[in-house]
Parts: structure tokens; sequence; C-alpha cells
């Protein structure tokens, strides 16, 4: 099943800022909504995200429950050489994600 | 012909269009959304809807049930499908939705167990299929057969229910456009379903939509997958007729 | 035997704490407000931020509170000697303060980051930003939100 779906370009120029998007199916249970009998539901989110570039980490990112289900993650990295990026999500309940996209630098 | 007659002519038709939009008036859903919510849907990376599509297409190659077949094993492009339903289903003399025809291709096919109504899975193949149809005209089939279910729909539509006694004609056809405390009343269009809806904060069908709208009026809900829900999004496609597919829609 | 009277009077007192818990803060505002002063107190401690280089975008009127995108750009060269190390984002309405951290480095090129939030009541967003020599720099949005016309109350 598509825990989650990353969109970054196939190739790029050396030095060339690249556009990475993602996308994680997750409910992010914020923890404040009740059930029609009154009961809490218990937190239930995805609290952080990082990116790895050839094993260097170039983005980190702290999730909490303000933040929409199904998060949408977009930010940008220098296409320093060829290699592979590497997605993580962790969180709540022993949620982990790991997604891999491979990048061709010219 | 005499000035009197003439009236009532002019009456007799007035009458019969009126509550209906013109065809060239017709506006998706989208056109009443903010910018940034069309944003949303017109870019697959940021399409929630897209990750319910590529679980279809997971779901889409994989065996299942007592006959071990994939979906793959018999269809190619679905391209055109979506477009076309509610459909008649000639075992059971009437049009049926898209995921109860997927339900039948399980049960019948890969001796696989139904899957339930709204269930990620069932939400995820239909997501995998309507989406093959994005771009397309709508064309349900409607002839001696459908036509009957068509009119169902259409009495449906315009008939006032519930406690406060609203139809949808009334809202969609009559005061589209206008708000309804901070939402604006779109026309009711059902060209991008399976829609991510912002309210629901995941995937839903049509009859979750419409059980929802007939909640909100304090009418009677229909079950999910009843032939008077079934009926009316039969009216609703046709009544889209010529519109733009666009599966997965992103709605507030 | 009990009376009536004796087992209303227990049961109200029973019924009371829990029922005030679950009832609605009548300082709600006030604690909220509390909470992201408090928050950005925890980020930037006693250091000035400054408006300005920090761009926050967020849609005026929102189409569901649910799910508001949002997106934050710095001016900033990320170069080892001037980058944004962090960019936090706050509310002062919601549940929470805190929305999003996101830490960047000179890898990112460009101090910029997308994503969708939620947002609890007409309010005022705000991000901040943390720069390499120690600085803050922030911006806000205002954004009105309004419930849906419909609440569904659950219903699938």
């Amino acid at each position: 099943m598509a825990r989650a779906v990353v969109t970054v370009p196939a190739r790029a120029k050396r030095g060339e800022i690249v556009e990475i998007k993602t996308l994680a199916q997750h409910a992010m249970e914020t923890g404040f909504r009740r059930t029609q009998t009154g009961e809490l539901i218990p937190r239930d989110i995805i609290r952080s995200f990082s990116c790895t570039y050839n094993g260097v980490e170039v983005c980190r990112v702290e999730l909490h429950p303000a933040i929409a289900a199904n998060p949408l993650i977009a930010f940008t990295t220098v296409a320093t050489e060829s290699g592979t990026l590497q997605f993580q999500w962790v969180g709540d309940n022993g949620y982990t994600v790991t997604e891999i996209a491979p990048i061709k630098v010219e | 012909m005499s000035p009197r007659l003439l009236l009532l002519a002019c009456f007799a038709v007035a009458r019969a269009w009126a509550g209906e939009i013109a065809p060239e008036e017709r506006r998706s859903g989208y056109e009443m959304m903010s910018r940034e919510t069309q944003k949303i849907q017109d870019d697959d990376a940021t399409n929630p809807g897209m990750l319910w599509v590529l679980d279809g297409e997971a779901m889409w190659k994989r065996k299942a049930g007592a006959a071990d077949r994939a979906c793959a094993d018999c269809h190619q492009s679905m391209r055109g499908v979506a477009a076309r339903y509610p459909s008649l289903d000639a075992a059971r003399g009437r049009p049926v939705t898209l995921e109860q025809r997927i339900n039948s291709c399980r049960v019948d096919h890969q001796k696989a167990p139904l899957l339930p109504y709204e269930s990620k899975e069932l939400l995820a193949l239909s997501a995998y299929v309507a989406r093959q149809s994005r771009g397309l005209p709508i064309e349900p089939k409607i002839d001696a057969k459908t036509k009957p279910f068509l009119d169902a729909g259409r009495e449906a539509f315009h008939r006032r229910q519930g406690q406060l006694n609203l139809s949808c004609s009334q809202c969609h056809d009559d005061h589209w456009g206008k708000h309804l405390a901070g939402s604006v009343i779109p026309q009711a269009h059902p060209n991008g379903y399976p829609i991510y809806r912002l309210e629901w904060q995941s995937l839903g069908s049509l009859g979750r939509r419409l059980r929802n709208c007939l909640f909100g009026i304090r009418a009677q809900v229909p079950d999910l997958g009843s032939e008077e829900l079934v009926d009316l999004e039969l009216y609703l496609m046709w009544r889209a007729r010529g519109m733009k597919v666009e599966a997965p829609g992103v709605r507030p | 035997m009990t009376t009536r009277r004796q087992f209303l009077i227990v049961a109200a007192a029973l019924a009371a704490p829990t029922a005030a818990k679950a009832q609605l803060d009548p300082n709600l505002a006030a604690n909220r407000k509390a909470a992201f002063q408090e928050a950005r107190r925890r980020i930037v401690g006693d250091t000035l931020v400054r408006p300005g280089r920090v761009k926050l975008t967020l849609p005026p009127l929102i189409d569901n509170g649910n799910s508001v995108p949002l997106s934050v750009t710095v001016q900033s060269p990320m170069t080892e000697a001037d980058h944004v190390k962090a960019i936090h984002v706050l509310t002062e309405k919601n549940p929470l303060p805190d929305v999003v951290s996101v830490r960047l480095s000179p890898r990112a090129g460009r101090a910029t980051f997308s994503t969708r939030v939620r947002l609890a009541d007409t309010q005022t967003v705000t991000a901040i930003a943390q720069m390499s020599d120690g600085s803050f720099w922030s911006d806000g949005a205002e954004v009105v939100v309004t419930l849906s016309a419909c609440l569904e109350e659950g219903l699938i």
C-alpha cells in the first residue's frame, strides 16, 4: 500500500536547486477530537520527517497535530551529485515509513 | 396565435426549464474553490487523492480471491469507464455504481469477498479506475432500459424532503453561487468523484457525499449502495453530461 | 434508604469535576495566547525578533480549516556563512501553539517550505526564521476560518 509518495526530478544539473514534494498517507489524529459518546480519541500523528542525500541530512521537519491529514511536505535541495535521496517519516505507535528516489546529476 | 395562447405557451416552456441549469451555464465545483485548493487538485504531487490511486494501482495488479486472479489479468486500460457510470447491470436489470461493479467483479470473477462501501480498498480501486477517465466527458448511457431510473433520480432531485423541506434543486439549481454560511453553494456536479474532501480529510464516494447532504437537510438518509441513492447518482451524472471528469478531485 | 434528594446531590458532586473538565475552558483565548507566548519564548529566548526577510503565505479566506496551504520563504543566500537554520510556525488560537519546525542547512539552496495546516479559528499565524548568526526574523499572516455549512457529525 502506498504509504507515501515522493516527487523528485529524475535528473538535474550540478548546482541546480531542485524542488521536492512529498505526500504521506496518515490521518494525523490530533488527540483533541472526541467520539460520539464523548471519549477522547488518542493522538496519533507523524512526529518527524527527514530527507538524506547520499547519507547527508538535508532537511528535517518536526510535525505537530496542527499539520493537516495526509501531510504534504515540500522543500528544496541543491543537486550536488548523483545518488539516492532517502525520505523517512516517524510517528506515534511505531509508525515508520521510508521512501527512496534516485537522482541523476550532470 | 392569440396573445393569451402565446403567453400560456411561454409560461409552459418557462415552467419546464424552471430550476434546471442551462447547459452552457454549468460550472464544475472546481471553479468555486479558492485558487490554492485548485492547485492542490491540479498537481499529482500534492493531490492527496493520488495516495489512493497508487494504492488502487497496486491492488489492481495483485492476485486476489479463490480464483487467484488480478484485475490486470482480464482488464487493460480502463480509460472512459468511470465516465459512463452508473451503468446498466444486465443481471440486476438496473444501473449500478462503479463501486458496485468492482464488487461484482471481485465476487463473480475473483471469487473474493465484497469490499465494504467506503473502505480504503474499494475507494482505492475506484480512484484508480476513475483517474483513467480524467479529462474525458461524462456520458452515462440513457436508453429505454435506464430511463426509468434516470426519471426516478430526477424526481428525487426535485422533491422537497426532510425537516427543512428542501429539495436538492432549490439550492443547486436555483441558488448556486450564493453562500450558505461561509460556504459557496456549488451546482453539485459529480465530475470529481471519488473526491478528497477537505472536510473529511479523506477520499470518499459520491454516495457518502449525498448521504451527508441529506443528513444536512434533516432528511431520511438512504443506505450506501441503495437503489434510491444510485438512481440519484445516475441523474446527477446525466445532469453533468459533457462535463470533464476530474477524478480524483479535491473539494472543500 | 437514600432519598432521591440525597442521590441527586451525590451524583451532581461526582459529575461536577468531570463535567467542568469536559466543558470549554472559560479562559480559552487567554490560555492559548499565553501558550503561544511561551512557545515563542522557547524558540527565541530573550532575543529581539525583527519583522522582515520572512514571507509567510496563506490564503486570506480559506475553503476549509482542516487543510490550509501554507508556505514560508526566507530571503537568505543559504551559504555556510549566512543561512537559515530553522523555520518555526506558530498559532495563537489553535489548541497547541506549535505547528511545524523545519531544520535547514546550506544544502537546501533556498530557504523555502510548503505544507498544509489545520487552523481552528480566524487568527494570525506567525512564522519565525532562526538565522545562522543567531538573529530571528518573523512574518505574520491573518486568515479567516469558517466552519462548514453543514456539519456531518461523523456520518460516513
